[in-house]
């Protein structure tokens, strides 16, 4: 039997990297989107330019989830290399559409799937003499007959056409023929429509459809980012590149033309985060973005603006690791290697967005908070987020906000006589007050330096002076708790002993997988972490339960340690459940994973688990 | 040790700039460098420079990175910023600030083995950006505080105090610089304060990547018979190239020279360097005779001080990156937070 769904399937195209596939594939999603149906859309992309295995899934879903779910109903294999994988991966009773230009053997394909062959190849090869052009038009030509396959409005991707190359107006006619070519040539040779269809919805609603990393960008210019120095890093590259476009059209001086915003490709990324510290030091709001490999590169220059009090964002959009790792796939693994970023005892904030939208909260909040704490801010976007394009609530900023610069002094504090100790803990908060070079000609100097000193930025090795001021940084620290976003907590339905705690680009895929469980009969309490330090409510919640499960995208448990590194919780009670292969994780991983856990698990006596 | 503080006393006639300020509110704490160090020579030669150029001090940011050079800025300009970095690292550091501030004078203090060795890649790639900054490096060839091993400018065949021979090549940062672009290169011994007080001026004054190496012989690891950074080694070997006054736009020309003995040049301040030339027929402004000129001399054992090199025109690193006059630390809310307004347009292309 045939899957019949719709607005609820996996579209999963298989394609070769450096053939042109991604912007048809892309087309296709936002085709799916102006007809009102939500999808999740993901790159499943090699560290490669030209030739390697790509994949780009499409989750057409009318209920909204934007995380992975697993599987797919559709394969469209393109890509001879990894045919046989693909359609291994069918679910049973799916489709898989091909290209039948050549004979592919019976025995390729399974007796639990319809396949749809279309000529493809030939088709262009007919039609086109240039090589390029027979590539590029075949993915249009295959979108078109995708398009009649899942009964889709095709005048939807007519008009998309027309809008994606309104500034090449030669190339709209030639789309829009391959289009059509490809929708008549399917609706004649081929039984249309399949057992999946799109049909019109309002799902949608507002909701934009935005890369993470540009979100994440956007957050900077609104969060009065100046300076941005980087170096070249997948999956951080778009988001530099991404700031640079959007402070291209946002951030000139309508009178001169002027930039009002500096950004330096570094030679490294030593020489990315010192120049943020450099200019952070001087009162600019700078930021870095980078992965993994960068965020080691950078460990002293952390140490040093944790210590000497200096604000630095930094965008980490995470990869896999160890090492090199793999570049082009995605993980939370760097949530230690910045929490404790750098030699002796130091601590850093971080700020963990769901998605997109959050990505460009956080990526303004990060700006504020780095100067009210001064201190290194680490934005913990990953891959999933960063490079896939995601269906989120509009953008909003409220007009009123005033960008918080934190304690600094003015030249009119300096020159009343306020007093000014650059480490001296004024309002008991632990944050000293700063000045910025050139305030004042004779008050408000202080030497920063990443050597020992006391509360007036004098060098000393005086041990009770030294160990004072660290202790003050502990302080502060815990001021931060105050700063960073609050755990968003989510109560089942009935009352439950049963949590979950997870965080990041986890969200989408949990939300899902919460609703599974529950329809299984699992309740659960889930709570969604935001931030490092952990603010209040963390502690308690975990108290609340007698036994809760820790969601994370990495080997060792990151998050778990650091629950039990700083709330002092009992290990026991902190089930972990782990997924690292470099996909994102899905919700049915998830509702698996805890199902089984859940009905196994012993209860832990509530005496033991306080104990 | 800690914070030395000096005493304020001073005589009543002592002289003051025109800015008011006598040259000790150019002084920073008491330095705790090896009596003798060359490095402190340096330091009194910018605390001399500020002076004599009427620089505000608070106007000045002195940035390092760490060793024996790196803790001078403690040593001078009290009033102004300082940061003592991580090690190698005070390039990108400067780098950064002035993208901040491009109002202030950044001055970069480094030594032979933070900017030869650990911090050459940040040297290179600073001076090739175009940073506006006055870089000098205090030239030693030891590492003093880890006590006396070799840095990357030690020259080939010198000997270690505890008679190790070094077999390496050595790095001239002079002609690094000059490969890369530094739009003005000197070159100096911190026992000539003649030479290097007006030589600091002139790059103080230089709108661009400015770069001065200093041989400052290490009284306690590197001034023995068989070192090359030996004040007696450096004097028997210095050939100095010219010997300059920098000249501000007000002060008259008063000595006179006969002609073809001294070039004028011109600043676009309206100030003027002038060099009493003591080579013959060295054009300052041309950078490959400069190249060719530094690699015959030190073919014949000697070490080329003055200035070297400069560019008639030079650009800095705000000029390529198109920013605003207005430093942008400085810029206001209302000129950094685009509108909601841009941002429904953006919402609006999104869907």
């Amino acid at each position: 039997m045939s899957i019949q769904s719709v607005n609820d399937f996996v579209v999963r195209f298989a394609n070769i990297n450096g053939s042109g596939s991604a912007s048809a594939n892309q087309m296709f999603a936002r085709a799916v989107i102006r007809i009102g149906v939500p999808v999740a859309a993901r790159n499943i992309f090699p560290s490669n330019i030209q030739g390697l295995p790509t994949w780009y899934e499409v989750r057409v879903t009318g209920e909204g989830w934007q995380g992975a779910r697993g599987g797919a109903d559709l394969i469209v294999a393109m890509n001879p290399q990894t045919f046989d994988k693909d359609v291994a991966a069918v679910e049973p009773g799916g489709y898989v559409f091909y290209d039948s230009s050549r004979p592919v053997p019976a025995s390729k394909f399974r007796a639990d799937v319809t396949v749809i062959g279309m000529p493809l190849t030939e088709i262009c090869n007919a039609q086109y003499s240039d090589p390029r052009q027979r590539q590029l038009f075949k993915n249009i030509i295959c979108v078109g007959a995708l398009a009649a396959l899942l009964d889709m409005d095709i005048a939807v991707v007519d008009k998309l056409i027309a809008e994606q190359f309104a500034a090449k107006e030669k190339l709209i006619a030639a789309n829009q023929k391959a289009l059509h070519y490809g929708y008549d040539w399917a609706k004649k040779n081929l039984s249309c429509p399949i057992g999946l269809t799109i049909r019109k919805s309002t799902a949608v609603g507002d909701k934009i459809f935005i890369e993470g990393n540009s979100a994440a960008a956007l957050g900077a210019v609104y969060g009065g980012a100046t300076v941005l120095a980087w170096y070249p890093l997948t999956p951080s590259t778009s988001l530099a590149e991404a700031f640079t476009s959007h402070c291209k059209r946002l951030r000139h001086d309508p009178e001169s033309g002027a930039n009002r915003y500096a950004i330096v490709q570094a030679e490294d990324e030593l020489s990315s985060i010192g120049m943020v510290v450099g200019a952070a030091w001087n009162g600019a709001r700078a930021f870095t973005a980078t992965s993994g490999p960068g965020i080691s590169l950078m460990q002293e220059f952390l140490g040093l603006a944790y210590y000497a009090e200096v604000p630095a964002v930094v965008f980490n959009v995470q990869r896999g690791g160890p090492s090199t790792g793999m570049p082009t796939r995605t993980q939370q693994s760097d949530l230690m290697a910045c929490a404790y970023a750098s030699h002796g005892d130091t601590k850093h904030v971080l700020l963990i967005p769901r998605d997109a939208h959050e990505a460009f909260e956080f990526g303004a909040l990060a700006f504020d908070l780095a100067d009210r704490l001064q201190t290194p801010v680490f934005v913990m976007l990953d891959l999933d987020i960063g490079m896939n394009h995601a269906l989120v609530s509009p953008l909003k900023w409220d007009p009123n906000r005033k960008l918080d610069r934190g304690k600094v002094m003015t030249f009119e504090d300096l020159d009343s006589g306020k007093l000014f100790g650059r480490y001296l803990d004024v309002d008991g908060d632990g944050i000293p007050y700063r000045t910025y070079p050139g305030t004042h000609p004779s008050r408000g100097s202080f030497f920063t330096r990443g050597s020992s000193h006391d509360s007036m930025a004098r060098y000393t090795e005086e041990g009770g002076p030294v160990a004072e001021n660290v202790v003050r940084l502990l302080k502060k620290f815990d001021t931060a708790k105050h700063y960073v976003p609050a755990p968003v907590i989510e109560r089942a339905a009935r009352r439950t002993r049963l949590g979950i705690i997870h965080f990041g680009s986890t969200g989408p895929a949990m939300d899902e997988a919460v609703a599974l469980l529950a329809r299984k009969g699992i309740d659960l309490d889930v709570m969604r972490l935001r931030g490092f330090p952990f603010a209040a409510g963390v502690a308690e919640f975990i108290a609340e339960h007698d036994q809760v499960f820790v969601v994370e995208q990495n080997r060792d448990a990151q998050m778990r340690s650091m629950l039990m590194i700083e709330e002092g919780i009992d290990p026991a009670k902190l089930v972990s459940v782990r997924y690292f292969e470099g996909p994102p994780i899905t919700a049915r991983y998830i509702a698996e994973t805890i199902g089984k856990l859940a009905s196994q698990a012993p209860v832990v006596a509530k005496e033991k688990a306080l104990s | 040790m800690t914070f030395l503080p000096k005493p304020k006393f001073h005589h009543p006639a002592i002289a003051r700039n025109e800015l008011g300020l006598t040259h000790r509110d150019y002084e920073g704490s008491i330095s705790t460098l090896c009596a003798g160090c060359g490095h402190d020579s340096i330091s009194s030669a910018i605390m001399h420079a500020c002076f004599e150029l009427n620089l505000p001090p608070h106007r000045i940011a002195k940035l390092s990175g760490i060793g024996c050079s790196s803790k001078t800025p403690t040593y001078f300009l009290g009033p102004a910023h300082g940061f003592n970095s991580v090690h190698g690292r005070m390039p990108s550091v400067l780098t950064g600030a002035n993208l901040a501030n491009r109002e202030l004078i950044y001055l970069g203090v480094s030594g032979d083995g933070d900017s030869a060795s650990i911090g050459f890649g940040q040297f290179a790639h600073s001076i090739r950006r175009g940073v506006n900054m006055t870089y000098i490096v205090a030239n030693n060839g030891v590492y003093g505080l880890t006590k006396g091993q070799f840095s990357a400018t030690a020259d080939k065949g010198a000997r270690q105090k505890k008679g190790t021979i070094n077999t390496d090549s050595p790095i001239d940062l002079v002609r690094m610089a000059l490969q890369l672009g530094a739009t003005f290169v000197g070159r100096s011994f911190s026992g000539d304060k003649t030479q290097l007080v007006p030589l600091i001026k002139a790059a103080l004054e230089h709108k661009g990547p400015a770069f001065i190496d200093c041989l400052s012989p290490c009284v306690a690891f590197n001034n023995h018979d068989g070192s090359t950074k030996s004040f007696d080694y450096v004097r028997a070997h210095n050939e100095a190239l010219n010997s300059l006054d920098f000249v501000s736009e007000r002060a008259p020309i008063t000595t006179e020279y006969a002609p073809g003995e001294m070039q004028v040049v011109r600043l676009h301040d309206g100030s003027s360097i002038r060099l009493r030339k003591i080579g013959d027929g060295y054009d300052v402004h041309d950078r490959h005779a400069a190249m060719t000129y530094l690699s015959q001399r030190e073919d014949s054992g000697e070490i080329v001080t003055g200035l070297i090199y400069m560019h008639p025109e030079p650009e800095e690193m705000h000029e390529h990156l198109g920013t605003v006059a207005t430093p942008l630390n400085r810029l206001s809310d209302q000129e950094l937070v685009p509108s909601q307004a841009a941002l429904d347009k953006i919402n609006a292309a999104l869907r």
